[in-house]
């Protein structure tokens, strides 16, 4: 059955949060976006008692056995959609842990997951990152060289880190953790790859560098550097049979689960900026006397409503591909194609709404006087970062043409 | 509860238009483009298929609930098979659909049960004018009050079966906006122009019709004395084109993609090449987002809510969709594309058409 009703407790929680949105982050846009390593702590806290207040927790939906259909993905896909459209880089301070919680959920044992998440539902507000990306190995994960050697009770870990969003809010400001991604055999490629949680305040992990960047200022960017890194054997996510194996892909496909849930989320992020933007494009046209006929052939709009016509095209369309992506989740359903097309969709679909929209408004979207400027800024990461257009592409056709990546490359 | 599923029923019914769409509609098709039609004996097939009758009421001749999206479903599964093909199975639907939406008692009751009710029996609307502002909301041909009478004057295209139909439905501005009249093809004025040879859709009878100061009962207006909203059937015609955009532009991609995973060429096949891998997979992500559109556009128009706007973006994004995925369907098979033993260059040809196909489909 087609439905595009939405489900009121989504409408709830999206009134709830635009109200926040509204609050907590458009009147410290400007300021957090001109202080970059300033912590927003007001709305963290406030975030954090939120989700405390109600049981939300962490970033990654955490089911509890209910009646009635599931909504758990689709209720965050909203949630990030609504608090990125106030902003997007604030959104990346919320705290519960972001991606490395994502990565406990869909990797950890039972005991994993309430020893490390546990921490995110206490008094004080924590926050989780993921560590990927070194300076060597972007799209291509699987050439990563942090390494982790077993030494009795314990991994030893050795690499560097760079990119890690939300690192030292994790690691530093509050007593969060990171889940580092490093080989425990190197000549093996991907089948050695495992996520160890390293927790914050271990000898040996350290915040080197915080990134300066285009947008997104608000979140931080850290360099991660672990130099002899001792983490219990119990902090490699998933059951110790894991740890044995050397020549598994099971570290490594555990990687493609989680960001297969959680792609769909970031295209959620930007499609929040993409709506904030649209939404400002026609409020200003409006207030010059220009309104969009819808009804018209395209021979007889002008180009202004053409231009905003074809940027709702493409919101609206990324957004229900995010929807389908993760309403699929929520459905249990294999969903890496349309999670993969919708990054696709909506890194596309941001980018090019926003860039459209700072050159049809002129003069006044190039000013720091609106916020149509920064989230041009914004947008761009979306592009990138939770893989690239262009890895997403990769994975769509893998998919439609049933070619494995050693077919496609 | 959101939900992007068919039901078991839709799904049973897009099974059944498959197997016909693919054995019969597909396998005429190129003949039909060639020749300039299907045979009658398939569109009987075609019609028999139910998808018109479905949708309408019992009561008034037909099996089923009235349902746009079970209709862009249907649309999109016949026009995978051949879009020229499905336009001449659904013509019915041009004037039934639209008497369904906005006609009085009187007209549902004369008009729709013989057209449902056992064999296919060609109608049609008349809504697209030779202009290249054509604007589906300010029409040239004009339908003016003579006592109780209407007569109407003007000139149409792209009318699908007028040499045939036994009525047309006519857009035509009366009192500033546009308005229909349920016009019989006898009727004095009324004259069907030599067939149309056009860019695409060439299996698919189309012709110029003019009216010169047609007579027309009060009772041929549609809707009668208080007429009808236009805007309502002006996003029925853009969900219907546009679901039927989603099966046309499905086919083409479907086609390069099984074309390039065996055309070999320094040393691979080049579906193993990242530009030509990027272009599929760019297509594949367009087309489901743009059903997307479609389908809410079409639960839109179900739920009775104000669908202006998601019809817009579904027709818009639909046109410059097909566009994008016709052409680079030719461009996949390189030269081999531009040949029209190839079905590609037949659905570019086609797709172009959907900016200006208004009238020529209905849900």
């Amino acid at each position: 059955m087609i439905d595009f009703e939405m489900p009121s407790p989504i409408a709830k929680q999206r009134v709830m949060l635009q109200t926040v949105a509204e609050n907590m982050m458009r009147p410290v846009s400007r300021h957090m976006d001109e202080h970059e390593h300033e912590i927003p702590w007001d709305y963290i806290n406030f975030m954090h008692g939120a989700m405390r207040a109600t049981s939300a927790g962490s970033l990654a939906p955490q089911e509890k056995k209910r009646e009635g259909p599931r909504l758990g993905y689709q209720i965050l896909a909203n949630m990030i959609e609504t608090l990125s459209w106030g902003d997007a880089g604030l959104y990346l301070c919320t705290p519960g842990g972001g991606l490395g919680a994502a990565a406990v959920e869909a990797t950890g044992t039972p005991e994993q997951k309430e020893r490390f998440l546990k921490r995110f539902q206490e008094e004080l507000p924590v926050l989780g990152c993921m560590a990927m990306t070194e300076p060597q190995a972007g799209s291509d994960t699987s050439s990563i060289r942090t390494t982790a050697v077993r030494d009795g009770d314990f991994w030893v870990l050795n690499g560097e880190k760079i990119f890690v969003t939300a690192g030292q809010k994790s690691l530093v400001e509050t007593k969060g953790f990171v889940v580092v991604w490093a080989t425990i055999d190197p000549s093996s490629g991907r089948a050695g790859m495992r996520p160890f949680v390293v927790e914050a305040g271990t000898p040996g992990v350290t915040v080197t560098k915080l990134e300066h960047k285009l947008g997104i200022r608000a979140s931080d960017t850290a360099s991660v550097v672990l130099q002899d890194c001792r983490i219990p054997f119990g902090n490699i996510l998933g059951s110790a049979e894991v740890a044995k194996e050397k020549s598994t892909e099971t570290g490594f496909k555990g990687a493609m689960a989680t960001f297969d849930a959680t792609r769909p989320l970031v295209s959620a992020s930007a499609m929040g900026i993409a709506r904030a933007t649209v939404e400002l494009v026609k409020e200003l046209l409006a207030q010059q006397g220009i309104t969009i006929r819808y009804h018209l052939p395209r021979q007889k709009l002008t180009h202004i409503e053409r231009e905003v016509i074809d940027m709702e095209v493409m919101l609206r369309s990324a957004w229900l591909l995010v929807l389908k992506a993760v309403w699929m989740a929520d459905q249990r359903l294999p969903n890496s194609s349309e999670a993969s097309m919708s990054k696709v969709k909506a890194g596309d679909a941001v980018t090019k709404i926003t860039q459209r929209a700072v050159e049809l408004l002129g003069p006044v979207a190039y000013s720091r006087k609106l916020l149509l400027e920064k989230w041009f800024r914004d947008a761009k990461i979306n592009d990138i970062f939770e893989g690239t257009g262009q890895i997403n592409r990769l994975v769509v056709a893998r998919r439609i043409l049933g070619y494995s990546s050693r077919e496609l490359r | 509860m959101y939900s992007f599923e068919p039901s078991e029923e839709q799904r049973m019914l897009i099974d059944a238009i498959h197997k016909f769409a693919a054995k019969d509609l597909r396998e005429a098709a190129h003949e039909a483009d060639e020749s300039g039609a299907f045979s009658e004996a398939l569109i009987g097939k075609g019609w028999e298929l139910g998808v018109v009758q479905a949708s309408i009421p019992e009561n008034l001749g037909g099996f089923g609930e009235h349902s746009a999206v079970t209709g862009v479903l249907a649309g999109e599964e016949l026009a995978w098979g051949d879009l020229a093909g499905a336009m001449h199975i659904l013509a019915p639907g041009l004037l039934a659909f639209p008497v369904l939406a906005a006609g009085t008692d009187e007209q549902k009751q004369k008009i729709l049960p013989p057209l449902l009710e056992g064999a296919y029996r060609a109608a049609t609307a008349a809504w697209v004018e030779p202009f290249f502002d054509f604007d589906p909301s300010e029409l040239r041909t004009t339908a003016r009050k003579k006592g109780d009478a209407y007569i109407l004057d003007g000139h149409k295209c792209f009318v699908p079966l007028a040499d045939r139909a036994e009525h047309l439905l006519v857009f035509a501005a009366f009192d500033g906006r546009t308005q229909a009249f349920i016009v019989p093809r006898t009727t004095a004025g009324v004259t069907v122009l030599e067939r149309e040879g056009n860019l695409g859709l060439r299996a698919l009878p189309t012709f110029e019709v003019k009216f010169e100061g047609c007579p027309l009962p009060a009772a041929a207006r549609l809707g009668g004395e208080a007429g009808f909203d236009p805007l309502l059937l002006l996003n029925v015609t853009r969900v219907a084109l546009a679901g039927m955009a989603v099966g046309m532009s499905r086919a083409a991609f479907e086609y390069a993609l099984a074309y390039a995973k065996d055309r070999v060429q320094f040393g691979v096949p080049i579906a193993q090449k990242q530009a030509v891998a990027f272009m599929l997979a760019e297509m594949a992500t367009e087309i489901d987002a743009t059903r997307m559109l479609v389908w809410e556009a079409a639960w839109t128009l179900d739920k009775g809510l104000e669908a202006t706007h998601a019809a817009a973006l579904a027709k818009t994004g639909a046109d410059d969709m097909t566009m994008m995925v016709t052409d680079r369907a030719v461009q996949i098979l390189g030269g081999h594309g531009y040949i029209r033993e190839h079905p590609v260059e037949l659905w570019m040809r086609n797709g172009r058409g959907f900016p200006m196909f208004t009238g020529l489909a209905m849900v």
